[in-house]
């Protein structure tokens, strides 16, 4: 009877998630694919450098990326780009002011993507964790539980849901998207599809910028998932097998108890 | 100290009988783990090496954290990500810290729910719930500043609602919210002083931990039947018992180890899964997020808060028996505490001579609704707070007070308790049989 009351615990527990109930219901969020969804899965290091590309030549006019060290592109498990690779984008893209030189200098790779307030849009370090794509059904957290918290595909589904309408309120233009909560995005469409030339020739239509860049940010809010499923799944390998050698330990030292001989 | 009879530690060689003699350590150390404790403990009785290995892995998470971390409005939220950037491993103690909260949370309402079903609280134990009742206030707390340091907008607004509870009680209410704030609103020094204490509490709940096993060690641990071990001599106390180590040990650990291998798969696989996203976006008193809510561990007591509106008749009688001084909010507040002491309560709202709820026909749908009141108010405590949830938190709320006020009382009089067995070896071998040569193959006789 007791294993009932265990279940229900456990069931609370994947039920009750307070992230189940975030905001952004209303907007219509599209679960794309990912190739970092599941417990297994993995960045795809093609896609990370395209999603950079789009960031370097678009997001970043207007979004910061404060809390990424420049020196992470260069990670294993992320963009994975080469050593003079990164030192050569830092130096080219960003400049950053010196305290000591009292002046600004180009980036080198142990500086941070800069901060960009200038026109008061969000910083994106974080922004793949800090929106939830997918919600309830009924406070229940269950879509979460399967299709994972959504935040690449909010971010995606953003940049696919203009509509192409406009309307002017109190001298603020507002767009209409499909998967902003609203309905009306302050942020004008930033891609339009063939905004970027890849160098690998990969296609550079909408649906596949949005993508990339969604991957990216996933990986500029989360540097350190693969890690962390790696650690995950050596964690539940290793007390699996913990709990079986336990389960017959226990076993064999109850059996004279449980079966006392006369 | 005392309790069931056994054999207690006998120093041996010199050494021993030195240090024996000017600190009795190793002695104390051997009646813990030697303990006698009833041989028919199920697998409910396994949550409290659990919430001791959470206890454990937090305050060891928790200080490498600190070791990270800066408690200061404008550099925390950097902090946090520092950790989960640049720290080796950093990613992993923090996650584990977070979600260790949840699984503590997990261990003690099923280790709470346990006690409740089998009378765990009542006479002679009743110091042990007390105590446990204490641990629990004290983790709700700790939990909650917690929740406030990495200063995400959760943290923030959370802070500021909770905080904002202690406003509603009448006359002393502001000051009392200043002092705790340090301030007029939340600000560093808020996170400072949580920090402070959220680094302080686990300490003390470690040491109300030592006063929990001290209280339930002297009076021996309850069992599924309820039936206490027979005192009268150790050959009677051994049929009813075994040692703690390593029966109850290895099986603990074994409960353990499967728990922390789902615990493993929610860290690796589905971190955030347990919490908020409006956290990974930082403070800002300016802008209040769309929902606030709660972790989900404290939802059910949240609902039971916002279940008592102004509409409520018990509310309206109240603001007008006490000329206006307890309102809506006030009474929500004492509603919220209440929920909890009528718990803590419950060794003397219980009437019935029977201790298990097995032996008890009716007590066990009263409690089984219980439990489905506990997780339907979690659920409402999430949803917004318009109808039809509000009726529904009202009518949960209702039955939680209930419970403890109205049908454990009641029950001890009306119901007529099933026969219980005289003895713990009576239950055991019922189970088990008394056993044959063939020891492996033991028929269960018929019951």
């Amino acid at each position: 009877m007791f294993k009932k009351l265990a279940l229900s615990a456990v069931a609370a527990l994947g039920l009750f998630s307070g992230s189940a109930f975030a905001a952004g219901e209303g907007g219509h969020v599209e679960d794309f694919d990912f190739s970092f969804e599941g417990p297994f899965g993995a960045y795809d290091q093609a896609q990370l450098q395209r999603g950079l590309q789009i960031f370097t030549e678009v997001c970043s006019a207007c979004h910061g990326l404060k809390f990424v060290p420049l020196r992470t592109l260069g990670d294993e498990g992320g963009p994975g780009l080469p050593e003079d690779q990164v030192r050569a984008y830092a130096a080219q893209n960003f400049e950053v002011y010196d305290a000591e030189l009292e002046d600004t200098r180009p980036a080198i790779p142990t500086d941070h993507f800069p901060e960009n307030n200038g026109v008061g849009a969000p910083d994106l370090s974080l922004m793949a964790k800090a929106r939830a794509g997918f919600h309830g059904p009924y406070g229940t957290g269950l879509s979460q539980l399967f299709n994972g918290m959504g935040g690449a595909e909010y971010i995606a589904s953003i940049l696919t849901g203009y509509t192409g309408e406009t309307k002017v309120e109190a001298g603020t233009t507002f767009y209409e998207n499909h998967a902003f909560s609203t309905g009306w995005i302050a942020m004008a469409p930033p891609l339009a599809g063939e905004d970027v030339e890849f160098a690998d020739g990969h296609s550079n239509e909408l649906h596949h910028e949005a993508q990339d860049v969604a991957a990216f940010l996933m990986w500029t809010a989360e540097p350190k998932m693969m890690a962390r499923k790696h650690a995950g799944f050596v964690g539940v390998l290793f007390l699996t097998l913990l709990s079986v050698l336990l389960y017959l330990t226990n076993k064999r030292i109850w059996r004279p108890i449980k079966h006392k001989p006369e | 100290m005392a309790g069931i009879p056994h054999d207690h530690y006998e120093p041996k060689t010199g050494g021993e009988r030195w240090v024996h003699k000017r600190l009795p350590i190793v002695g104390l150390l051997y009646d813990t783990i030697m303990i006698p404790t009833p041989k028919n403990l199920n697998w409910m009785w396994i949550w409290g090496i659990v919430l001791t290995f959470c206890l454990a892995l937090q305050i060891i998470t928790g200080i490498v954290l600190v070791m990270h971390y800066t408690p200061h409005v404008d550099l925390a939220f950097a902090s946090v990500e520092h950790i989960m950037r640049d720290v080796n491993g950093g990613f992993m103690l923090r996650y584990l810290h977070a979600n260790g909260a949840s699984l503590f949370f997990v261990a003690v309402y099923a280790h709470i729910f346990r006690g409740l079903y089998y009378g765990s609280y009542k006479a002679p134990r009743e110091i042990t719930w007390i105590i446990g009742m204490l641990i629990y206030l004290a983790m709700m707390g700790t939990a909650f500043m917690g929740y406030v340091l990495p200063w995400g907008q959760m943290s923030f607004w959370g802070a500021t609602v909770i905080t904002g509870l202690f406003g509603a009680i009448p006359f002393i209410g502001e000051p009392i919210q200043t002092w705790l704030l340090g301030g007029p609103a939340v600000d560093n020094a808020t996170l400072n002083r949580f920090f402070s204490l959220h680094y302080l509490l686990p300490f003390v709940i470690a040491a109300l931990v030592a006063v929990h096993i001290w209280a339930f060690h002297t009076t021996g641990n309850n069992n599924p039947t309820g039936v206490e071990v027979r005192r009268t001599s150790k050959a009677d106390a051994e049929k009813d018992t075994v040692p703690f180590w390593p029966y109850y040990v290895i099986k603990d650990l074994f409960a353990l180890a499967v728990i922390l291998a789902v615990f493993f798969a929610i860290v690796g696989f589905m971190p955030n899964y347990l919490g908020h996203p409006d956290n990974y976006v930082e403070a800002n008193p300016l802008a209040t997020p769309a929902h606030i809510v709660p972790e989900w561990y404290f939802l059910p007591f949240y609902a039971i808060l916002r279940a008592f509106t102004s509409e409520v008749w018990v509310v309206q009688i109240a603001s007008f028996l006490t000329g206006g001084i307890v309102d809506a909010k006030f009474f929500g507040v004492l509603a919220m505490f209440g929920a909890i002491i009528a718990m803590a309560l419950a060794p003397w709202l219980d009437t019935s001579s029977v201790r298990s709820g097995k032996y008890r026909p009716q007590f066990k749908w009263w409690f089984w609704l219980l439990v489905i009141d506990f997780i339907a108010l979690m659920w409402l405590g999430a949803m917004p707070a318009e109808e039809p949830y509000a009726s529904f938190s009202l009518i949960g709320a209702a039955y939680w007070f209930g419970y403890f006020f109205v049908i454990l009382p009641l029950l001890g009089v009306i119901e007529k308790p099933l026969p219980q067995p005289a003895t713990i070896e009576e239950d055991f071998e019922a189970h088990y049989g008394t056993g044959s040569d063939d020891g492996a193959t033991a028929p269960k006789p018929a019951e």
